[in-house]
């Protein structure tokens, strides 16, 4: 059952140093602009996969391999993330 | 609240159970006691790790039940065939601990500063999230209009129902009940619907702000209704869970 980005906010959190949730993405095959909390996520099996809700392009493989993190983060155009304040 | 915004290492903490309260057969409450918690927005999340004495270890994610500046709480539905649920609704006691980080999240959150009026609505224990705005709302004394309405199934599986009955003028609660009626019922009954969204959701005029928890499809159904009454995209809040 696919998911939305609010459910890996705390792997993108580990990952990034950063909240990542409304960090807004750009899709590299459509185009669409979204905070990463409202992508598709598809949390079970041996990844992280996170795809694009316009058009289900894949924008980010996040695997881990021998206790590392693995991103793959090349359906993404552009990542705007939010410096933190504070 | 200035804590949560500072850039931190997200690092795995031992919580301790401070109190369990039983919401309905199958949804427990567990508050915990996280002497360093660094505050919270309403509508944030947290994740639970448990480690089994062999080295498995599953982890979780819960919202956040209550408001900033009460006791952490996360309230959780038990799913027969889960993995952690089943023990955090039956085992866990007070005193138990067990690892958790967070707070998570800063797109499904709400504040006194991102104004309304508020429509919320639950699938039924995606209620959790949406309850520690309306309680972060009135422990604010925002006077910002919300409507909160409420899928489940039937009455006795509405979490919190005696809180949510409390707020009567103040924020305007409405459920649906999409199995079972108690007799006399003249709430609402089945799926979330245009009907229903004619009754309770705030014309797109007034710029409402909408936050939708509860299952996918749930959400995906209730959300497409709203844009379809021209709410924008950017105002539609979504939170999705599935079974765990």
């Amino acid at each position: 059952m696919a998911l939305d980005g609010n459910a890996i906010g705390g792997l993108l959190l580990e990952i990034f140093a950063a909240e990542m949730t409304s960090a807004e993405a750009t899709c590299a095959a459509c185009g669409a602009v979204r905070p990463v909390a409202e992508t598709t996520v598809y949390h079970r099996g041996p990844g992280t996969v996170v795809r694009c809700r316009s058009c289900t392009s894949v924008l980010m493989v996040i695997s881990r391999v021998r206790g590392l993190n693995c991103v793959d983060l090349s359906g993404i155009e552009v990542l705007r993330v939010r410096p933190a304040s504070g | 609240m200035a804590g949560t915004a500072v850039r931190r290492r997200l690092s795995w903490v031992v919580a301790t159970v401070a109190t369990v309260t039983d919401e309905t057969d199958s949804v427990r409450t567990i508050a915990l006691d996280l002497p360093d918690w660094p505050g919270h927005q309403a509508g944030q999340h947290l994740d639970v790790r448990l480690t089994a004495e062999d080295g498995y270890s599953a982890e979780r994610s819960y919202s956040i039940a209550s408001a900033d500046g009460e006791p952490v709480a996360i309230t959780v539905e038990r799913l027969d065939d889960g993995e952690v649920s089943p023990y955090l609704t039956q085992e866990l006691r007070p005193g138990d601990q067990m690892e958790v980080r967070g707070p998570i999240g800063s797109w499904f959150t709400w504040g006194p500063h991102d104004g309304g009026p508020l429509l919320l609505i639950a699938g039924g224990s995606g209620v959790v999230p949406l309850r520690a705005i309306l309680r972060h709302r009135q422990r604010s004394g925002s006077n910002v209009p919300a409507r909160l309405l409420y899928s489940s199934r039937s009455l006795e599986d509405v979490i919190y129902r005696e809180e949510l009955d409390q707020y009567r003028g103040n924020a305007e609660v409405r459920y649906t009940l999409t199995r079972r009626q108690p007799p006399r019922w003249d709430g609402f009954a089945g799926r979330v619907d245009d009907a229903m969204l004619d009754r309770i959701a705030w014309p797109a005029s007034q710029r409402p702000l909408a936050f939708i928890c509860g299952p996918t499809r749930f959400v995906e159904a209730v959300a497409e209704l709203l844009v379809a009454r021209h709410y924008p995209e950017s105002r539609v809040k979504t939170e999705r869970f599935g079974g765990a």
